[in-house]
């Protein structure tokens, strides 16, 4: 994202910010809804490129970050929450060896959207899959449907979550790109903890944007490309 | 045939009856209990976990599911096709199909994470969700069921029972569709993802249904005293061996089709040959106890008495379970394959076959289900007339 | 909005059937946990049986209101009366607007309500028998649903406990 938009998006969030200061209190809830910010655009489309050159295995600082922001215990139980992980992987016929990290891929036709009985797991207009724990009703069938293994279920009753990232028990999670960090101007935990800026996240729609350009010149790949989910988040380096 | 009731006869079935009632009901309260544990600590006192998300109570659940389906087809032959031995057992398969509805579905339900928000499911409807249809195809199935048992009760709607009878006959393909489908549509599990599977459910339904519907009528029989006309056991026994043979043919077309595509063969060395307690249900379980076993039981010369059939009705149901569990957890016990080609390893069991040992609620919560459909089968035959009343000759 | 203020004016006055009068019928039914019962028939059960509670008790209605660990009070988002009667509403229209479609209506956001009504002791709306939400939905009897997943605390004491950590 360019600085110019930047600032155009931080400019409509102050005059939104004080034009709902300026409505008097007791006012009615539909003008004041009008005043809200216009929402997620389908017009953007947020991804990230991951080179996995830059991966450094047994580097788990994407994975630290992920869990800090989120609130995760960072445990790896069998029963624990993974939004994040690193993968370790070995080409058997060449001995090729590669790191890197695997999390929720944010299909175009997510296939937990498609199976989930009461639309909770769903896409927003921007692209981002979420989980929306309000109608979640604990079935897992999303955990079966998605190829990458993103979701974890909630085990445990759990306390002291970030504010900004609800999360609770009987309720299937995965990562949400940070959503509460994009919806106010910033980038995922993960992008910003890699030491070598292995995770570059961005809008892919807008051909300016540094994700656009270099998705442009560089060779990468979607996993499991094969399903023809068109995957969000793509790997240069595999 | 039978003989005369005495006093101490009728009292002795009576307290039999309630202590049947006392004992489903003790299991069911179990099982209550487990739910109430897993509502508090959550799924952590389960052996489920991320990788195995689904555990015994869908083994339970998905048994009782199918085989409600299937046990329609005595009803099925009867009314659509017109078979009278069929007919007069068709209020019974109805009955039995609704309680296994109902047990099957609580243990579904109750499994959920949040439960208490099952009435978000009938709000919130996701029309491309197989899970969402499944909701209209079980409640429409038990409607339609409750429908068909009045025209067969009821003598002034007898005129509608054909009618009735197809629509059931037609909606109980299309159920155990929709179960099959579930597994049929997921895309990326080696072990699913089938167009076969859809077909293989109906026909297993067709053999579990069938060793249900067997071993509850055998304890009716026997409960009153009477004995089954050897005709009439002989033909069902036949169709019963018919129903076994033709699921054996489906589980082995899935495997060997399976079998034949290298990118398979990882998964069908797992589950048949090298993956420990898999293999061992599916050899010994479901293909020598499950079916084996009861076919000789059915076609040996020299075994004609009814209780032997009885039991290999029972071993049926047993290798009904055994496959479902190598089918639902050994299917998610195989690794998913992000990186073909390649070696994985991760902190999440990327590349790793998974473990899962069911904990006793899981089992309680699958009991539970089974109990709640023998508690309203026992009450049902106790206070309605489900007996087969066959007249003394064969019609067909 | 004519409604609402009559509403509120009936909240005001403290009488119990003019509070009858006044109260949404879900929050009726919340009063009397019956949620999941949400029948045509429970509803007008629950609806009796309420009335004949406030028949039979005339001093229900002037029964001490809770003193609430208000935080930094002052000028709220909106009157306060209007706020004790809708505040579910925004909340729950709110939350499905700022998940689904992005639009975070940041004003009358859970986070928002938290940031000003958390106690000035323990930061939060939720730890204590006074705290806001909790001693009010005590008081009303109405089950909170919110806090199982959303924390009660303000952002700032999260940060601090977290790097404490």
């Amino acid at each position: 994202m360019s600085d110019m938009d930047m600032d155009r998006r931080n400019f409509l969030k102050t005059s939104v910010g004080a034009a709902a200061v300026a409505i008097a209190p007791g006012m009615m809830l539909y003008s004041v809804a009008q005043a809200k910010g216009e929402g997620a655009s389908s017009k953007v489309r947020w991804g990230m490129l991951i080179d996995t050159n830059q991966c450094k295995p047994g580097c788990n600082d994407c994975v630290t970050a992920c869990n800090n922001e989120n609130g995760l215990s960072g445990e790896t139980k069998a029963t624990d929450s993974q939004w994040i992980r690193k993968i370790d992987i070995k080409d058997i016929s060449t001995g090729r060896e590669i790191s890197l990290p695997m999390m929720c891929q944010h299909c175009e036709h997510p296939p937990c959207v498609d199976v989930c009985p009461t639309n909770a797991s769903m896409k927003r207009a921007d692209g981002i899959v979420l989980v929306d724990k309000h109608r979640c009703i604990g079935c897992r069938y999303c955990m079966m449907a998605c190829p990458y293994k993103a979701r974890s279920f909630v085990h445990e009753p759990l306390t002291g979550q970030n504010p900004d990232v609800p999360r609770g028990k009987g309720t299937v999670e995965s990562c949400t790109l940070c959503v509460h960090r994009i919806d106010v101007g910033g980038k995922p935990a993960c992008s910003e903890a890699c030491p070598n800026q292995a995770i570059v996240f961005g809008d892919l729609n807008d051909e300016n944007s540094e994700i656009a350009q270099k998705v442009r010149s560089v060779a990468s790949v979607q996993v499991r490309a094969d399903l023809r989910l068109n995957p969000g988040v793509r790997y240069q380096g595999i | 045939m039978s003989s005369t009731p005495t006093l101490e006869s009728l009292q002795f079935k009576n307290r039999l009856y309630w202590l049947l009632l006392a004992i489903g009901g003790l299991v069911a309260a179990a099982g209550m209990y487990a739910v109430h544990l897993m509502e508090h600590h959550g799924h952590i006192i389960t052996g489920m976990n991320n990788q195995i998300v689904w555990g015994m109570p869908h083994v339970f659940a998905i048994f009782l599911i199918v085989a409600a389906s299937g046990v329609l087809n005595v009803a099925s032959i009867g009314s659509v096709f017109g078979k009278a031995i069929y007919k007069a057992r068709a209020p019974l398969a109805s009955l039995l199909s609704i309680a296994m509805l109902a047990g099957g579905l609580t243990v579904l339900m109750l499994d959920l994470g949040r439960p208490d928000r099952i009435i978000v499911a009938a709000t919130n409807y996701n029309l491309t969700s197989v899970f969402a249809w499944n909701v209209l195809l079980y409640s429409g199935m038990v409607g339609l069921v409750v429908v068909y048992l009045w025209t067969m009760m009821e003598r002034r709607m007898n005129p509608y029972n054909k009618a009735a009878g197809i629509g059931v006959f037609v909606w109980r393909f299309v159920l155990t569709t929709g179960t099959g489908l579930i597994f049929a549509f997921l895309t990326a599990r080696q072990a699913y993802g089938s167009a076969l599977l859809p077909p293989m459910f109906i026909v297993l339904s067709f053999a579990w249904g069938m060793a249900v519907f067997h071993l509850v009528q055998t304890s009716i029989y026997m409960w009153n005293e009477k004995v089954i006309d050897p005709a009439i056991l002989q033909r069902k026994k036949h169709l019963l061996g018919v129903f076994v043979l033709g699921s054996l043919y489906m589980v082995a077309t899935y495997h060997l089709t399976n079998a034949y595509f290298s990118q398979q063969q990882g998964f069908e060395r797992f589950i048949l040959l090298d993956g420990g307690i898999y293999p061992s249900l599916f050899w010994w379980g479901y293909v020598l106890l499950g079916n084996v076993l009861p076919l000789v039981l059915l076609y040996a010369p020299g075994i004609q008495r009814d209780r032997w059939a009885a039991l290999a009705a029972l071993l049926i149901i047993l290798g009904g379970f055994a496959l479902l569990y190598v089918f639902i957890i050994g299917g998610q016990a195989w690794p998913l394959n992000l990186f073909p080609g390649y070696e994985v390893s991760s902190t999440f069991a990327d590349g790793q076959i998974s473990a899962y040992s069911p904990s006793i609620y899981e089992f309680l919560l699958g009991l539970g289900g089974l109990s709640i459909a023998f508690l309203i089968t026992t009450v049902s035959v106790r206070v309605l007339n489900f007996m087969p009343q066959d007249k003394p000759y064969i019609a067909d | 909005m004519n409604l609402l203020r009559d509403q509120s004016a009936a909240l005001r006055t403290r009488s119990p059937l003019a509070y009858l009068q006044g109260m949404s019928r879900g929050s009726l039914r919340r009063a009397l946990h019956i949620d999941l019962l949400a029948t045509v028939p429970a509803r007008v059960t629950s609806a009796l049986l309420l009335v004949l509670v406030c028949v039979a008790q005339p001093s229900y209605a002037v029964e001490a209101q809770p003193k609430l660990d208000i935080g930094k009070g002052g000028q709220c988002v909106e009157d306060t009366q209007w706020m004790r009667k809708n505040h579910m509403h925004l909340l729950k229209h709110g939350r499905d607007d700022a998940l689904r479609l992005g639009i975070r209506d940041e004003k009358h956001s859970l986070k928002t309500c938290i940031e000003c009504h958390a106690s000035t002791k323990d930061d939060s709306v939720t730890a204590r028998a006074d705290s806001f939400c909790v001693g009010c939905h005590k008081y009303e009897a109405v089950k909170l649903d919110c806090f199982e997943c959303h924390s009660g605390t303000r952002k700032s004491a999260w940060l601090q406990q977290r790097n404490a950590k």
